[in-house]
């Protein structure tokens, strides 16, 4: 049957048929709902871990022990792993090993749009590259085998539009399988699995010529593949980027390359001494193009047409092809964008009810004696107006060593990092011990939303609940700070306005070490979240002094009616957004604003 | 008629059921007989943000999004979204809006204004081949859960592209849970009364 799947569900599906029985995963968007899939599919384990670097750690334990298994995380995780990663490389694998790297080319909710296809050829294994959601289930299967033949780490790569778009996928419904467990583990005479200087030193000329033969293997593979047509102009493309190319250069030849790395040389030499000019059209980097340059492979174009930055369209690609004269169709005439009136911008903002609100509200009415160091998540948007409390944001976990490394330096104001449950726990707990160890007084809000929010609500240690949604052991931040010996350590209820200021006050005045906050409140999507009546504005009580804009919530609005002795605009709340959370009722000075009277004797 | 191929895109504020009307769209191309895609971005679109999602019905579909200037049907959930993404829009294509409005941050800090519906309107007809405005909420409330509004814009454009009404309503009972399906098989009727079906 054919099914509509994404990228992601196609991968999925795509490992459990292959085998896999061990996955394990930090979210991260694009890549979130791989594992979120594969967690459905019968006799498997699969795992959310603290950060990708354990992910990649218990994969590579699976593969040792002999079980196929995959490692899934964005681009920026990637990195978080690679330690592992390039020495993984090294000892080689037991049991098929293939990492999904889902790169956001377009960091459409990324720090940066880095092409980790530069990490096969860093690391030296192979890369593999779907063009559409058939591609990505089969690719899975093909990556495995090519593992375990050459015992190599694989990379399967995708990036956002393949991972979020939908194609047909040839599916039929998964069979019943038990989960089997692993044979004796076999302790082998000569150490391989592990890499002490003697084993990397021998095992380094051995992973070059496997990834010579790898080569040798990329020439006659399927997954590279010339479609042939007109040869006045040949076009070599991979991944997504095979979609917009086969619909602008229709009727050409084609070489679609199913892996970047290591390249099937002699194949590409054929085929450019066959075409008159040879283009290359891949997203992001000139990964490929490079190589064939290297390689001594006339390109006739490639990045000096198409961009280096973004992701690809049909209508970059077209826009490349017309500048450079090539044989393609002219630019569709497009209907002219609004300009009679200004269409107001949409940014992202904390939803109605969100517990970092009454956090942030504090935190910009503080915000002129400290200076904040900001992390990874749906708190990020307190650099946005109202808020615009937040100076500096780098990487997942590195607020509280930023803050520190400013304290230490001499900063003069008080810093304050900001970061959440799931991203301390991911790696906002080494830099809290280094704080606490060389003693800076920097105070640590842990904006505690039980849950990972900004990727769409997965579980994390401090939930105890695990990625299937079962009860495990709650790992208890504030123990953690207290054992780490951090002398003030409070926990305060997210929506309690006053008590929040009050001990953001006291944080950021301790001078014996650091201070840490739990600001604790579950995130509006998920159950522990308990909506309370909605409210409203007495409009007769409202003075419209806008204090309850400067929360920043997307329910309050302003009235059509205004206050007569200003004339500025009363607050208006909308009923179909309002959950009722009353942090603009608590900063209201005139008590305008109260829960809705059919809601409060509905019991809600 | 018969529909050979067909862009469309899908937009609307995040929270609206943008996406999941998207993949009944792609859905109903693959029930007609057709290779369907569809590609979406919701980065930050949960947080109230823009959500785009492009629908292409083709009898082999290449890229997952259309081109600019291409889209055969722009669907807007939301009539300041209609505006926003209008240049996508092929040269005499039609525009399906609901005009319910939702005020973007940026106007309710004061830092910009949401521009009159009639002159948001006027500037769509000016560009667009047909606009169709449909005032969905109201007719999903009247359904039963305004959460089927985005069940009345999917009504509103099976009748506009004369496609057969029960493909629809199959795919939207496939992707909805069963406990609301009858509610949404009302609000799919009213809406096809509304679109004038």
């Amino acid at each position: 049957m054919k099914q509509l799947l994404s990228g992601n569900e196609a991968i999925a599906r795509g490992a459990w048929e292959a085998g896999v029985q061990y996955a394990s995963a930090y979210p991260g968007t694009p890549s979130t709902e791989i594992l979120e899939n594969f967690a459905r599919y019968p006799g498997i384990r699969a795992e959310w871990a603290a950060n990708e670097k354990v992910a990649l750690d218990n994969a590579i334990g699976a593969s040792f022990g002999g079980a196929r298994t995959i490692a899934v995380m964005k681009h920026v995780g990637v990195n978080v792993a690679a330690d592992s990663l390039m020495s993984v490389s090294y000892t080689g694998v037991f049991g098929g090993l293939v990492l999904v790297s889902a790169d956001d080319a377009g960091a459409f909710s990324s720090q940066n749009e880095q092409d980790n296809r530069n990490y096969a050829r860093f690391g030296k294994f192979p890369c593999f590259d779907p063009a559409d959601s058939e591609e990505a289930r089969q690719y899975v299967g093909v990556a495995l085998d090519l593992s375990e033949q050459f015992r190599t780490p694989v990379m399967l790569r995708t990036t956002t539009r393949l991972s979020h778009s939908k194609s047909a996928v040839e599916v039929s419904p998964p069979t019943e399988r038990a989960f089997e467990p692993l044979p004796p583990f076999k302790r082998e005479k000569e150490v391989t699995r592990v890499i002490i200087p003697a084993v990397a030193r021998k095992r380094h000329p051995e992973i070059e010529e496997r990834l010579r033969q790898i080569a040798e293997w990329a020439e006659t593979a399927p997954v590279n593949r010339i479609e042939w047509g007109d040869k006045r102009l040949g076009i070599v493309t991979v991944g997504i980027a095979y979609q917009y190319v086969r619909e602008i250069f229709e009727g050409f030849s084609i070489l679609k390359l199913g892996m970047s790395y290591p390249l099937p040389m002699k194949m590409l030499r054929d085929f450019a001494e066959q075409v008159e000019q040879l283009i290359v059209v891949e997203e992001l980097d000139p990964f490929v193009e490079d190589q064939l340059k290297a390689a001594g492979i006339a390109v006739a174009h490639g990045k000096d047409i198409f961009p280096m930055c973004g992701e690809l369209t049909l209508a970059k690609v077209r826009a490349g092809a017309v500048k450079a004269g090539l044989p393609v169709a002219p630019i569709p005439p497009a209907v002219p964008p609004i300009d009679e009136v200004a269409i107001p911008a949409r940014p992202p903002a904390l939803c109605p009810g969100c517990p970092h609100r009454a956090f942030f509200y504090n935190l910009s009415r503080q915000k002129r004696k400290v200076m904040i160091a900001g992390d990874i998540g749906c708190y990020s948007m307190g650099v946005l107006p109202p808020f615009q409390a937040m100076d500096m944001l780098i990487s997942m976990g590195a607020s509280i060593g930023m803050a520190h490394g400013f304290k230490q330096a001499g900063g003069q104001e008080k810093a304050v990092a900001t970061i959440g449950d799931s991203t301390f726990f991911h790696s906002g707990m080494a830099p809290l011990a280094s704080a606490v160890y060389n003693r800076s007084n920097i105070t640590v809000a842990i904006l505690d939303n039980r849950i990972t929010a900004m990727t769409g609500q997965q579980e994390n240690p401090g939930t105890g609940k695990t990625l299937q949604g079962q009860e495990t052991q709650e790992v208890d931040i504030t123990a953690v700070v207290e054992a780490m010996g951090v002398k003030y350590v409070k926990e305060v209820d997210a929506w309690d306005v006053e008590a929040v200021g009050k001990t953001l006050k006291e944080a950021t005045a301790f001078e014996d070490g650091p201070a840490v906050m739990v600001v604790k409140g579950a995130c509006v999507f998920i159950p522990e979240y308990k909506p309370l009546p909605r409210l409203e504005v007495i409009a007769d009580q409202c003075i419209a002094c806008g204090l309850c804009f400067k929360v920043g919530c997307p329910a309050i609005l302003k009235s059509e009616e205004v206050f007569e002795k200003t004339g500025k605009p009363k607050a208006v709340i909308d009923p179909l957004l309002c959950t009722g959370c009353t942090v603009c009722a608590q900063v209201c000075p005139t008590d305008a604003i109260v829960p809705m009277e059919s809601d409060y004797m509905a019991g809600r | 008629m018969t529909i050979e191929r067909l862009n469309m895109l899908f937009v609307g504020v995040g929270g609206q059921g943008v996406l999941t009307a998207s993949d009944i769209a792609a859905q109903v191309g693959l029930d007609l007989g057709l290779d369907a895609k569809k590609s979406e971005v919701h980065g930050f679109a949960q947080r109230g943000g823009v959500v785009e999602s492009h629908v292409r019905w083709a009898p082999v579909v290449g890229a997952p999004i259309c081109e600019k200037g291409t889209v055969d049907v722009l669907v807007a959930f939301e009539l300041l979204e209609a505006a926003r993404w209008i240049d996508w829009l092929r040269v005499g294509g039609t525009v399906v809006v609901n005009t319910q409005q939702i005020t973007p941050m940026s106007v309710s800090v004061g830092d910009a204004v949401y521009p009159e519906k009639e002159a948001l309107l006027a500037a769509l007809r000016k560009r667009a081949g047909r606009v169709v405005a449909v005032d969905a909420l109201p007719i999903a409330e009247q359904a039963g859960s305004t959460r089927t509004m985005n069940t009345v814009i999917l009504a509103a454009l099976s009748t506009l592209l004369e496609t057969p009404p029960e493909v629809w309503e199959r795919a939207i009972l496939r992707r909805v849970p069963a406990k609301y399906g009858e509610v949404n098989r009302v609000a799919f009727r009213l809406g096809r009364e509304a679109a004038g079906a």
